[in-house]
């Protein structure tokens, strides 16, 4: 391995965990407090006393950036949660139930990924409003088929193997097969999707925000800072492209750090 | 074309109807799973009785539901969704007066995307493993992984900030010339150009490597053929189904991107009526929109089915 390809192998995984880290300690070691006007101009240039600038109110950029990763990691990992989560419990049930319910379950979750995404954010928002519970099970829901898949697939081609027949033939339940035969030969797929799954959940969440559809004020996520301070782009001010930098230092690390440690994965939602 | 083709080809456009329908029932249970009154909701505690009554009567809600379903899948099917809650118009005068700038932004966007992708994903898939490859490979990766306003507020900077070649929002209406229209577009299509371009480069390298892996081209090499007879003779006629579909494939990442660019750069079309009628409730808008952008990506990957289907040579000699 090249020097450069040992040093982006850690130094993804090491974003990661800081932009981890930032939203359980964020609040202790931001230097202003975010929703506090400043004794500074609007949309302010990079300078000591404030590092990112300031944004369309006058408050601290990176305090407010801070401050956005709670909900921004936050949201997005219980979102992955429920979406890994639902999708690897039907996913088991139906490759060790099979027949019936597996036919008619993955015609049904096929059927909803034929809606984009994004629509689906849009008519649920549409219809219920932006609050956080509504956002969290929205974007669990909508990624919940892509995980199904996958799931099934490998816990398929893992249930065609002979240690899963001897279990059965042992005359083993149908919950011991899938929870202690099928289940622990796909920690690594599943591990590998569960982070894919994140970086989707993390762009959409922020493409919802940025259309003033997601987090709502005075909350803020990145991508509602990227919506608030849209107005200082003429400009060039740094108040609009760094809460944008700080999703794709995530998103772009976490497909780093997946790679790294499962092999180039096959993307495309 | 025989008939195993056709019965195929029959297949894909059945289960794309099925599936249509499947969307329309989705975004009306959606719309109408508000528990409680969705016209109290819309209007707000302190509305009168009388004003909520009014709405009711107006969203059909004195109806029971499966009726109101059936006449809205109905209506829906004659191209008649009904009128917005907002300013009363109906909803197919407002979408008639967008449809077509969406369009033109979408039309210009491939027209200028799909030969630059072809070019890079190509080129790319023959300099397989070179510096080249890898960074292609990176960019496109990158950019698949970022948020497109991001793609959007880096092309701001670049063009419309430092170099001063075009103004930061899109105006449509005081165009005069060709040099207007190019000023006008220039950002919004090169934003929608990066987002496609990754994803379509990637398949087409992808769909050519494959071809190039094959035994044929092998053979071809033992012979002796020279390279550019291998690609071109050999490899890419056999990859071509394959790249269509990867073309109609990518063209469906511009309905999501094209939501953030219309919003970004104030640009007059469907994605941005949709988003504010999002921001308004307006609800029959809303199901419109939704119909017409997943309609759109069903015929765009239905197309893409069609195209692997048809350009498939094993099916073709059958």
């Amino acid at each position: 391995m090249s020097a450069a390809a040992r040093l982006t192998r850690w130094i993804a995984p090491a974003i990661v965990l800081f932009w981890l880290a930032m939203a359980f300690i964020g609040p202790l070691i931001s230097p202003y407090d975010p929703a506090v006007i400043q004794d500074a101009d609007l949309f302010e240039a990079m300078s000591r006393a404030y590092w990112l600038g300031t944004d369309y109110f006058g408050r601290d950029m990176l305090s407010r950036i801070i401050a956005g990763t709670r909900y921004t990691v936050g949201i997005a990992l219980v979102a992955t949660m429920i979406s890994v989560g639902s999708g690897l419990l039907l996913g088991l049930a139906a490759s060790a139930i099979g027949g019936v319910f597996d036919m008619a379950l993955s015609r049904f979750l096929d059927a909803l990924i034929s809606i984009p995404s994004k629509m689906f954010g849009l008519v649920v928002v549409a219809a219920f409003g932006s609050s956080m519970p509504v956002l969290i099970l929205t974007l669990g829901i909508i990624y919940l088929p892509g995980c199904y898949r996958i799931v099934r697939s490998v816990a398929v081609n893992v249930a065609a193997l002979d240690f899963v027949t001897v279990a059965r033939a042992r005359g083993e339940g149908t919950f011991y097969v899938m929870l202690r035969e099928i289940l622990p030969n796909m920690i690594g797929p599943v591990l590998a999707d569960f982070g894919l799954r994140f970086i989707y959940v993390v762009l959409l969440l922020s493409s919802l925000s940025f259309l003033g559809l997601g987090v709502q004020p005075p909350e803020a996520d990145w991508g509602s800072l990227v919506r608030e301070n849209i107005g200082g782009l003429p400009y060039g001010a740094p108040a609009v492209i760094f809460p944008a930098l700080a999703i794709a230092s995530l998103t772009i690390s976490v497909n780093l750090t997946i790679d790294g440690f499962f092999g180039p994965q096959e993307r495309g939602h | 074309m025989n008939a195993l083709i056709g019965r195929l080809l029959l297949q894909r456009l059945v289960a794309a109807i099925a599936t249509l329908w499947f969307v329309a029932t989705a975004v009306f249970i959606i719309t109408n799973l508000l528990p409680g009154d969705v016209a109290q909701e819309l209007l707000g505690q302190s509305a009168t009785p009388d004003a909520v009554a009014g709405l009711r009567k107006a969203l059909g809600l004195d109806v029971p539901p499966f009726e109101r379903y059936l006449s809205w899948l109905g209506h829906l099917a004659m191209g008649d969704p009904g009128k917005s809650l907002v300013n009363g118009m109906p909803v197919a005068t407002l979408i008639g007066s967008r449809l077509g700038n969406s369009l033109l932004l979408a039309g210009i966007t491939a027209l200028v995307a799909v030969p630059i992708a072809l070019l890079l994903g190509i080129t790319a898939a023959v300099a397989r493993g070179s510096l080249y490859d890898r960074i292609v490979g990176a960019g496109t990766i990158l950019v698949v992984s970022v948020p497109e306003f991001l793609v959007a507020s880096v092309a701001v900077l670049i063009f419309a900030v430092h170099l001063k070649w075009v103004p930061a929002l899109s105006q449509l209406g005081r165009i005069n010339g060709v040099w207007d229209v190019i000023r006008v577009f220039a950002l919004p299509v090169f934003t929608l150009t990066c987002v496609i371009v990754a994803q379509m480069a990637r398949m087409t390298r992808a769909a050519l490597i494959d071809a190039l892996s094959s035994s044929y081209v092998e053979m071809a090499i033992l012979k002796g053929a020279s390279r550019s007879r291998i690609i071109l003779q050999h490899a890419l006629p056999n990859a071509i189904g394959p790249i269509a579909n990867a073309i109609a494939f990518s063209l469906s990442f511009l309905l999501g991107g094209v939501i953030i660019v219309e919003t970004i750069f104030n640009y007059p079309g469907i994605a941005k009526l949709m988003v504010d009628g999002v921001a308004t409730r307006d609800l029959p808008l809303v199901q419109a929109c939704a119909m017409l952008f997943c309609g759109a990506y069903l015929i765009l990957v239905t197309a893409a089915d069609i195209a692997a289907i048809v350009a498939n040579p094993r099916l073709r000699h059958q």
